[in-house]
């Protein structure tokens, strides 16, 4: 048996987070009724013509200085010529001869160690509208909310190895894009989709094998299923004497599987020609500043900020940031409550512990700052202890409850009643006469077993602090 | 220029069109001698010639990220030959 | 008095006097077009009701001084390439035979703000690729001046409607010498402005890079009055020049004292029709004797015009009506089995001959292995013969030729043979390729009655220049040619 290696590249398009589309005013809004974020330009009535977001440009650059690309100075868009319902203009406007970024590349960290993924260019171009099956017609919609809302495409070089590398450059890509702020990658909402261009070669063969691409994959978890799949059925095409056909493949969720998409009964073909309707683009070096200066704080400045602002640990400050929804938590709640130390404890710990058992992903996470501020607030106020704060937190993260309309609905609030905290003391005490006598002949032990008792009749609401000044002043008088 | 029946076929498939094959036999001598003709640019050395893709000097013309554009649906769907739902009828695209 | 006699001007100028009000204005337009439209067929779409509505309208606009424009009240017609809202806007294709667009041109708009009262929309050569009116689906148009001639194209019906007075002024397109030719054919004036002097914005697409809108008049006057009306920056439109709107009533001078003309030798070689050649070098001549200086020189590349230009157009064309396929608007095929059958059907009998033609040849020049050898050579072609011009305005204002090798062909004779159709825009292509200004106007007649087209081509965004000299020209020469059929 030969020992084979794969050879991926990728083709990542991120949908760009600006108001509108590309080529006209109308919003890119996620959902909608279909066809309501349409004008007659997206839609490419005849005699409708295109004029480019500027924010699209400003975009596209910020990602290509981050992921360390040259900037085409002069630059323009290309027409892509094909047929399919999903574009009214059956063209794309795209790039292809000048596209605005190229040569860059990041490094990625997996098992094996550092390596660095080269980003052979960064185009922009619009997005298609979205085809829906109508069992009752047998027939397809067409819905061109979608199209026109800006792309970038993402070309990296052939440089990954394993699936574990593609889904590290895939988390450093998206890292790298929210920070920026230019695209929210969402997988679901096909904010972000990773094309893989995947082929196989005997370990130390110098040429590539023939690749295939496979689309249509909406998680991580899906991508690496896929590329385990495509890496397997390639080996074993070869094995058998076969050769692998290049061809686009279809992921299909459901069967977990890929399968070769019905070839187009005509050629590939696009015809690219520069597109007449826009005029040229020209970077020049003051809007280049411009851009870069606008640069919002990446990963790397927030970590060490919150090393020296907060005085948070170096691991801490890594795991805050390693997510961009949690560093903008994190920030959010600090500002409300002013308490670093609090809230990076509350999500290094309570926060990871739940993300985990909930299977989320720490970039989806729901937390409203302001409740979190107002539980850590709580806690602090002595309203309820630490026990009560962990389930007041579940809640917060599963329902996004109120913490504080929960703690007064499950009257969890913290008893600082003296009185009744001394009742409770004389029944604890005259109930557990052994344990008393355990304490005095010397048994410390037995002092915790009457604090978890006080807490017991108190139904966890006590201040344990109280709990135990109480308790020790008692157990003192005794002693005398 | 003398154009094949594959030629024919081949822009016919990209043009999405459809010749008989009497309209195939006049299509390749009229493209076969206007191509001929348009042949004659060669005449003209262009050797370092910057192609002109657009005639006016004008450049970065952009419009602000700003929402200007109103739901209007029912207009742009008054004109589909087949609809349903809000939404363009095609035949099944789906594989 | 005759309304549709008067220039479009002189019309706007009684009637903001009141000695004609806006609807007797159109009712005598509507009036010609009953009685001559079965014979000449300049329009797709007459909107009579609306018409004579919107006059009573405009008629209360201008008496309260909403509308002020020279042009105000004046009927109008509009070539049906140029998107209309509400009203049909066919290309003369069979696949947009049913479109009605949600949205007006910005130059529709700009008429409509000024007062002027649309009559209907002109035939056209389908999807405005042909140079007689006869591709249209609807039906040939015909030449006011000799019904068994064409009227050009492919602003035919334009051309054909102002000289017959079925509208009092058009707008037409250009996009190789589709308003100059059926001027000149037709006798009447049009102006191919410089490209991105006016928004194509609503403008239905044949070539992006070289289509432009203009206006086909009575008089040099008229055209200049209802030029400065519909130029100046559109912000729809990325290759509209932003720019003041531009006055160009102020060019009417009458007098060319000074200006340096050249004329191409290349241009009166063989293939030019006689006649045609005598009466250009003749109106030469009296600008010559008005003070212009007139030189000759080589326009060497534009030699190369007419084949660049095909390629470009075509491959422009072959994209730009791609998305006429049966989805979104237009004529869809029936019964189509699947979604390829539905495209080829819909395409394969919704579009005609010669827009299959150039299609195709647009899809061959674009595609993979042909790219560099056809429409990259032309687009270098392109910028030497942009070099030329540039060259050629070192020393001269302006240049000037004839508009067309002949006068107005028979029906029936260019549709036959491709190629030839396409050498009789040898003069006017490569004012498109270059994106320059051009009028054509009348310069006499040969022997059969026909009217000889003279045509100025200016710099870039030098309008008033060429506006000078033909006023100067038609002054000299005892006005318009209007009127005569």
């Amino acid at each position: 048996m030969k020992n084979y290696e794969m050879v991926i590249g990728l083709e990542v398009h991120v949908e760009l987070a600006t108001k509108t589309k590309i080529f006209c005013g109308c919003t890119t809004q996620f959902g909608g009724l279909p066809n309501t974020h349409c004008c007659p330009v997206c839609m490419g009535m005849p005699g409708t013509l295109p004029v480019l977001n500027k924010k699209v440009v400003e975009f596209a650059v910020a990602a290509g200085l981050a992921l360390g690309c040259e900037i085409t100075r002069h630059c323009r868009f290309d027409r892509k010529n094909y047929f399919y319902p999903d574009i009214p203009k059956a063209y794309q406007i795209s790039q292809l001869y000048l596209p605005i970024c190229r040569n860059g590349g990041i490094e990625i960290e997996t098992d094996t160690g550092k390596k660095r993924i080269g980003i052979h260019e960064i185009h922009m171009e619009e997005d298609a509208g979205k085809l829906v099956h109508d069992p009752w017609e047998d027939c397809t919609l067409v819905d061109y909310n979608r199209c026109g809302v800006p792309l970038i495409e993402i070309v990296s070089e052939p440089d990954m190895r394993s699936a574990d590398e593609v889904i590290a450059y895939l988390e450093k890509l998206r890292l790298i894009l929210k920070y920026l702020g230019v695209s929210d990658c969402k997988m679901q909402e096909g904010s972000l989709r990773a094309d893989i261009n995947l082929s196989v070669r005997e370990v130390g063969a110098a040429a590539f094998g023939t690749r295939t691409e496979m689309k249509n994959m909406n998680s991580f978890k899906a991508i690496v299923r896929a590329i385990e799949g495509e890496c397997k059925r390639q080996i074993e095409v070869l094995s058998n004497g076969g050769k692998v056909i290049q061809e686009t493949r279809r992921w299909d969720e459901n069967k977990d599987t890929s399968f070769a998409m019905r070839s187009k009964e005509d050629a590939q073909d696009y015809r690219y020609f520069p597109e007449p309707d826009l005029v040229p683009l020209v970077i020049d070096e003051d809007w280049l500043t411009r851009i870069k200066l606008r640069e919002p704080e990446l990963r790397d400045a927030k970590m060490k900020r919150y090393m020296e602002e907060f005085d948070i640990p170096a691991y801490d400050a890594a795991i805050l940031t390693g997510a961009k929804r949690m560093a903008d938590i994190f920030e959010e709640t600090v500002a409300i409550c002013g308490k670093p130390k609090e809230v990076s404890n509350w999500l290094m710990v309570e926060t990871m512990r739940l993300l985990k058992e909930t299977e989320t992903d720490a970039e989806e996470l729901a937390l409203a700052p302001e409740k979190l501020a107002a539980l850590i607030g709580m806690v602090d106020a002595g309203k309820i202890n630490r026990t009560v704060a962990k389930e007041v937190f579940g809640k917060i993260f599963m329902e996004d409850a109120d913490p504080e309309e929960y703690v007064k609905e499950k009257g969890l609030t913290m008893l600082q009643d003296d009185g009744l905290l001394r009742e409770a003391l004389s029944r604890v005490l005259a109930a557990n006469k052994q344990s008393v006598a355990d304490f005095l002949g010397g048994k410390d032990r037995a002092f915790g077993f009457l604090v978890g008792q006080m807490m017991k009749e108190l139904k966890g609401k006590a201040d344990p602090g109280m709990v135990n000044a109480l308790l020790r002043d008692a157990l003192a008088s005794y002693q005398k | 220029m003398t154009i094949t029946d594959e030629t024919i076929t081949y822009v016919a498939a990209l043009t999405k069109l459809s010749l008989s094959a009497q309209e195939q036999e006049k299509a390749k001598e009229d493209l076969g001698r206007i191509l001929g003709y348009i042949d004659t640019m060669n005449e003209l050395v262009t050797d370092g010639v910057e192609p002109m893709s657009h005639v006016i000097s004008l450049q970065n013309v952009f419009r602000e990220d700003e929402v200007t554009n109103k739901e209007e649906r029912e207009n742009l769907l008054s004109n589909a030959p087949a609809k349903k739902d809000g939404a363009f009828l095609v035949p099944k695209t789906v594989e | 008095m005759d309304i549709t006699k008067l220039t479009a001007l002189e019309l706007g100028r009684q009637i903001r006097a009141g000695g004609v009000s806006v609807r007797e204005a159109v009712e005598a337009h509507l009036a010609v077009i009953r009685e001559k439209e079965n014979d000449y067929h300049c329009y797709i779409t007459v909107r009579k009701e609306e018409a004579l509505s919107r006059a009573d309208a405009v008629q209360e606009g201008i008496l309260s001084g909403q509308y002020t424009s020279p042009l105000a009240g004046v009927p109008v017609a509009v070539k049906d390439n140029i998107c209309t809202k509400a009203v049909r806007t066919t290309c003369a294709s069979k696949i947009l035979g049913d479109f009605v667009p949600p949205y007006d041109a910005a130059v529709v708009e700009r008429l409509t703000a000024a007062g002027m009262v649309m009559l209907g929309k002109t035939n056209m050569d389908e999807f405005a690729m042909g140079s007689t009116t006869e591709t249209s689906y609807f039906g040939v148009t015909k030449n006011p001046w000799d019904i068994t001639r064409v009227p050009g194209g492919s602003s035919g019906g334009s051309a054909a409607a102002v000289a017959a007075g079925e509208a009092g002024i058009a707008l037409g397109s250009d996009t190789g010498g589709s308003i100059r030719q059926p001027s000149a054919f037709c006798g009447v004036t049009g102006i191919k402005p410089t490209y991105g002097t006016v928004s194509r914005y609503g403008l239905i697409a044949y070539a992006s890079s070289l289509d432009g809108i203009g206006p086909v008049g009575k008089d040099v006057a008229d055209c200049a009055a209802l030029l400065s009306l519909i130029s100046g920056g559109d912000r729809r439109d990325s290759t509209s020049v932003p720019q003041d709107r531009f006055d160009y009533m102020g060019a009417l001078k009458g007098d060319v004292r000074g200006m340096r003309i050249g004329i191409p030798k290349g241009y009166f070689q063989a293939g030019l029709d006689a006649q045609v050649a005598d009466a250009v070098l003749a109106a030469a001549k009296v600008l010559k004797e008005k003070g212009a200086l007139l030189s000759e020189f080589d326009l060497d590349a534009v030699d190369y015009a007419v084949p660049a230009y095909y390629v470009i157009a075509s491959a422009e064309a072959s994209s730009n009506l791609s998305r006429y396929d049966g989805v979104k608007y237009g004529f869809c095929a029936p019964d189509h089995k699947d979604l390829q059958e539905m495209y080829k059907r819909t395409r394969t009998e919704g579009f005609g001959d010669e827009v299959k033609r150039r299609m195709m040849i647009g899809a061959f020049v674009l595609s993979s292995g042909y790219y560099d050898a056809y429409y990259n050579k032309a687009l270098k072609v392109r910028a030497l013969i942009r070099q030329s011009f540039d060259r050629a305005f070192e020393n001269c204002d302006l240049i000037l030729g004839p508009t067309a090798p002949t006068t107005a062909m028979k029906l029936g004779e260019s549709l036959s043979d491709p190629l030839k159709m396409y050498l009789g825009d040898i003069y006017t292509v490569a004012v498109n390729l270059a994106g320059l200004p051009a009028i054509s106007l009348p310069c006499g007649c040969d022997d059969q009655g026909l009217p000889i087209g003279l045509q100025l081509i200016g710099k870039p965004f030098g309008e008033r220049d060429i506006l000078r000299a033909a006023y100067c020209y038609e002054q000299e020469t005892g006005g318009a040619f209007c009127g005569r059929c």
